[in-house]
């Protein structure tokens, strides 16, 4: 699961997908925001990365950037490129893509998954009809054709009994079936980058499991690229090859999932490592503690925006905006970053 | 020996519904001592939830006694109760609909010191102490809960609980809400206000690895039942149960290095309206065979303090 | 900033953006303030009878006329606002008290759910007006009467919106986590509950306000309701009926400003019902 197989075989493809420096940006009654501010990352075909933050992060926001599925017209991709490589061997923008093109990637090429899938199915449809419409708009199948198609992707995704669980409605299912049929739905036509945003949250631990294993073996089979967005770091040392961590609209840190876990370069990866109960070291009286990251969630520091909670923070943090800088391996954005190391 | 501070002897709860009767709790018993931190771990229709409330009298058990300090209070009305409410307090998971939005923080903490009359002399000096125990302080008083972000909040819901000065906190999923550096905030301080204060904590929850930090001593639930209790250290060490087992495989461990799980449980939960005969666990259970659908196992004794339910015990090594 | 200065600047803000809303609280305005400074306002006294003007069409002496007395209308039309907006007011005070704690009731204590819903549900089984004739025939022809009598009819609808809501509310943790601290029943409805449905009941009162006015006006204009001495709106029509044909202003001034108030109010009871709602969660 998650292997962490050739590392240099992801470095020579040109990647799938390449965030280029992303701003999105919100219209709102009192102004404008800017909850996304100066992303960059990329995901290589077969590779599953893990985009890691915390409330106001700004992770969910750049995934829906990316799928194009930003709130209309109040949220809008300020700045920056998003650079994904359709099957056709072609790059194109998606930042510049109209609504259209957008529409043709969506489901064929990209597909997405979300945390409650109550609410992403429909609940008048039987799942067999759901998963046939995508078939159907994106392959073009019909008649027995499309449902061999449809009862082949619920075998795929794990569903006892396909034939005829095709004619249940979403309410007859557990949670945990009805993130599969939101799989089944998002594999329909094979995409080659697929987002989950935070796919298991809502489910329990023993269920949560199970999808894990199967987004992994899905994305082992096909090859494709998965983008897993998730503030469970559990989660992220089970499945993911790479990492990149997000703070206050920020990229702060990206890297490979052991020597992140080994070691962060950014004081916030590392304290929200601390930060973890199975990670809590013994105090001086043997007894179990975790040190929590000091300051309260949503004050944010002019220049670097982690500096008023940071225990590394030196003068030159209020005053100097950190870039994103290139490591070995990955990238950090902290100016003391290599004293730290 | 000395009387526990909370015993549960052979609850149960049963809930009607249009679809059926529900088993929500299905004979559980364990004990808490005074000053003890107590985890039941269990995932969704494990009774778990129902269990803390049954224990504050906020619902009436179908069968089963609950006593504090050797005292029951079943069958007591809302008045008679009311004692008791300073014995227990519960502290709640969801931050944002836990307080009354109406009210100011002091008039929430004043309420509870008002409805048992305490510190009616000092209200405000109390309510200052209150905060300041939970890491807020006395200016907060005067503001309203969509002021603060949902740890603070979380905070506000325990300066409240521990205002009537309970000796056991029922804390339900308190953390589940919020962001992991908070959470780790809140986790912090509760184990600090059980040194100071000596609190007892009954620690209600789906996750795992803060319940091995916080508790001594745990139960597993599934289904109602009560699988495996016993000291953290060996239930989640070594693991007796296959659901236990089950249960420990499936968390996610934050340690990319760590071995991968081979074997994982497969099947959904089953629903609580329609649970298996026999053993609950047997239709995702490995190691089941013919005695598990008909007879119910019991908790039998491992070693001192441990239990396992599980016809099938002892069971071949972790695999 | 307090919860209410936060609720009160959106609220206000959301205000003018709606400009029907914004007119219908206007021409609201103007009808309370005149019926309430009517000594003032008034071009003549409402009870002055110049025979020898009756019937008069609108004109610059008698901006809307005169009646069959020779009473200007206009002025009649302001003196019966208070009557027929006071009742009105009236009636949403007392089936709005009743309806509240029939409500609250209903919603939290689960034994007395279904008796006092069954009694709404057959109270609302009935016609409004036919429940109001009625209890009108059964007490007697008097505004105070009226008022009772609107009262029982409107508090079943006040009855199901308190329920509902009370629903929900006993439903969140903080209710609970009242019960569990050993906080009265009475208090906990009386600070815990009703502080949080208030949006929902002030909007049933400005359609309730609506309902009564209208009502009030059907009523006296069947001779069910107020004495016919006692302008109002509805008497007014109903003396005014057999005139029609020839002098149309005589009903059609009194129903103008029914027609005004019933749609200022239910246009501002639906503004209020957009405004307060769910956007309001979302500012807290």
């Amino acid at each position: 699961m998650g292997g962490i197989s050739d590392q240099s075989a992801f470095k020579q493809d040109a990647p799938l997908l390449a965030v280029d420096t992303l701003s999105v940006s919100f219209r709102q009654e009192d102004g404008v925001s800017t909850p996304v501010r100066d992303v960059s990352l990329t995901l290589h075909q077969g590779e599953t990365l893990a985009l890691v933050g915390e409330s106001g992060s700004g992770k969910s926001v750049t995934s829906l950037a990316i799928m194009g599925l930003l709130p209309r017209p109040a949220g809008f991709i300020s700045s920056g490129k998003i650079r994904f490589q359709t099957r056709a061997k072609q790059t194109v923008d998606l930042a510049q893509l109209s609504f259209d093109g957008m529409r043709q990637l969506r489901g064929r090429e990209m597909a997405m998954i979300f945390q409650e899938p109550m609410t992403s199915l429909n609940p008048v449809l039987t799942i067999g009809e759901q998963i046939a419409e995508t078939v159907r708009l994106h392959l073009g199948l019909s008649g027995r054709a499309l449902q061999t198609h449809v009862k082949a992707q619920l075998d795929l995704v794990e569903i006892p009994d396909a034939a005829r669980r095709m004619d249940d409605y979403p309410h007859q299912m557990s949670g945990g079936m009805r993130q599969r049929v939101m799989i089944a739905l998002a594999m329909a036509c094979q995409p080659s980058l697929l987002i989950a945003d935070e796919p298991t949250t809502a489910l329990d631990v023993t269920i949560q499991a199970q999808i894990l294993l199967l987004i992994d073996r899905l994305r082992r089979e096909t090859g494709m690229a998965v983008l897993f967005i998730t503030h469970n770091l559990g989660v992220v040392a089970e499945i993911a090859d790479r990492v990149t961590v997000m703070y206050a609209g920020q990229v702060v840190e990206t890297a490979q999932t052991v020597p992140l876990f080994r070691k962060a370069a950014h004081p916030y990866t590392s304290a929200l490592l601390s930060c973890l109960p199975a990670r809590a070291k013994a105090d001086a009286s043997g007894l179990r503690r975790l040190v929590p990251i000091t300051g309260q969630p949503g004050v944010f520091g002019k220049a670097c925006a982690f500096a008023p909670r940071c225990p590394h923070a030196a003068a030159l943090c209020e005053t100097h905006p950190p870039e994103l800088e290139l490591t070995d391996g990955g990238a950090v954005r902290c100016l003391r970053w290599r004293e730290l190391a | 020996m000395t009387t526990p501070l909370l015993s549960i002897s052979h609850l149960s709860k049963s809930f009607p519904t249009s679809r059926g009767i529900v088993q929500a709790v299905d004979d559980v018993s364990f004990s808490i001592a005074a000053g003890e931190a107590f985890g039941l771990v269990g995932e969704s229709g494990s009774g778990k939830s129902t269990i803390g409330r049954l224990a504050l009298g906020l619902i009436t058990p179908t069968a089963g006694d609950i006593r504090f300090s050797g005292q029951s209070i079943n069958g007591l009305s809302e008045r008679a109760l009311k004692p008791f409410r300073r014995q227990a307090q519960m502290v709640f998971q969801d931050p944002y609909s836990s307080l009354n939005p109406r009210l100011r923080v002091r008039d929430i903490i004043g309420e509870a010191l008002d409805t048992h009359a305490l510190a009616q002399d000092r209200r405000d000096a109390r309510i200052a102490e209150l905060l300041d125990m939970v890491g807020l302080n006395a200016s907060h008083a005067t503001r309203y809960p969509h002021e603060f972000s949902g740890g603070q909040r979380q905070r506000i819901g325990i300066a409240r609980a521990l205002a009537v000065e309970p000796r056991l906190l029922i804390a339900d999923e308190p953390v589940s809400a919020l962001d992991v550096s908070v959470q780790a905030q809140i986790i912090t301080l509760l184990q600090d206000l059980r040194r100071h204060l000596g609190l007892a904590l009954l620690f209600i929850s789906h996750d795992l690895d803060i319940v091995e930090l916080l508790c001594e001593r745990v139960a597993v639930l599934y289904l109602g039942r009560i699988m495996e209790t016993g000291p953290t250290v060996q239930v989640m060490k070594t693991p007796r149960h296959p659901y236990s087992r089950a249960l420990l495989a499936a968390v996610p461990k934050a340690d990319p290095e760590a071995p991968r799980v081979k074997r994982l449980v497969a099947g959904d939960i089953p629903s609580p309206l329609n649970p298996p005969s026999g053993c609950v666990f047997r239709t995702r259970c490995f190691y089941a065979e013919g005695p598990c659908a008909s007879d119910r196992p019991v908790l039998a004794p491992l070693d001192a303090g441990w239990q396992s339910a599980c016809l099938r015990d002892p069971l071949p090594e972790h695999e | 900033m307090t919860v209410l200065h936060a609720q009160m600047a959106l609220f206000l803000k959301r205000l003018f953006r709606r400009r029907l809303v914004l007119l219908a609280a206007l021409i609201l305005s103007v009808l309370v303030i005149s019926a309430l400074l009517a000594h003032w306002v008034a071009p003549f006294d409402p009870s002055v009878m110049k025979l020898v003007r009756r019937l008069k069409p609108p004109s610059d002496v008698n901006w809307l006329g005169t009646d069959e007395f020779g009473r200007d209308i206009l002025s009649r039309i302001i003196f019966g606002a208070r009557a027929s907006l006071g009742i009105g007011f009236l009636v949403v005070i007392f089936s709005m008290g009743i309806g509240t704690v029939l409500g609250l009731l209903a919603g939290y204590i689960k034994t007395l759910d279904a008796p006092i819903m069954r009694l709404a549900d057959a109270m609302m089984a009935l016609p409004d007006i036919l429940l109001a004739i009625f209890l009108m025939a059964v007490l007697g022809p008097s505004a105070g009467n009226v008022v009772l009598a609107l009262s029982i009819v409107y508090a079943p609808r006040v009855v199901r919106v308190v329920r509902a809501s009370t629903l929900v509310v006993s439903a969140l943790p903080f209710v609970e986590a009242a019960r569990a601290l050993g906080v009265s029943t009475f208090r906990i409805l009386r600070v815990h509950i009703l502080l949080n449905i208030a949006s929902p009941i002030l909007v049933q009162a400005t359609f309730i306000f609506a309902y009564a006015v209208l009502a009030e006006a059907g009523l006296s204009f069947l001779g069910a309701g107020v004495p016919p001495e006692v302008p109002t709106w509805g008497t007014m029509i109903a003396a005014g009926q057999q005139y029609a044909d020839d002098a149309f202003w005589v009903v059609l001034f009194p129903g103008l400003a029914i027609v005004m108030a019933a749609l200022s109010l239910q246009l501002i009871g639906d503004g209020l019902r957009d405004m307060l709602d769910p956007k309001l969660r979302k500012a807290l």
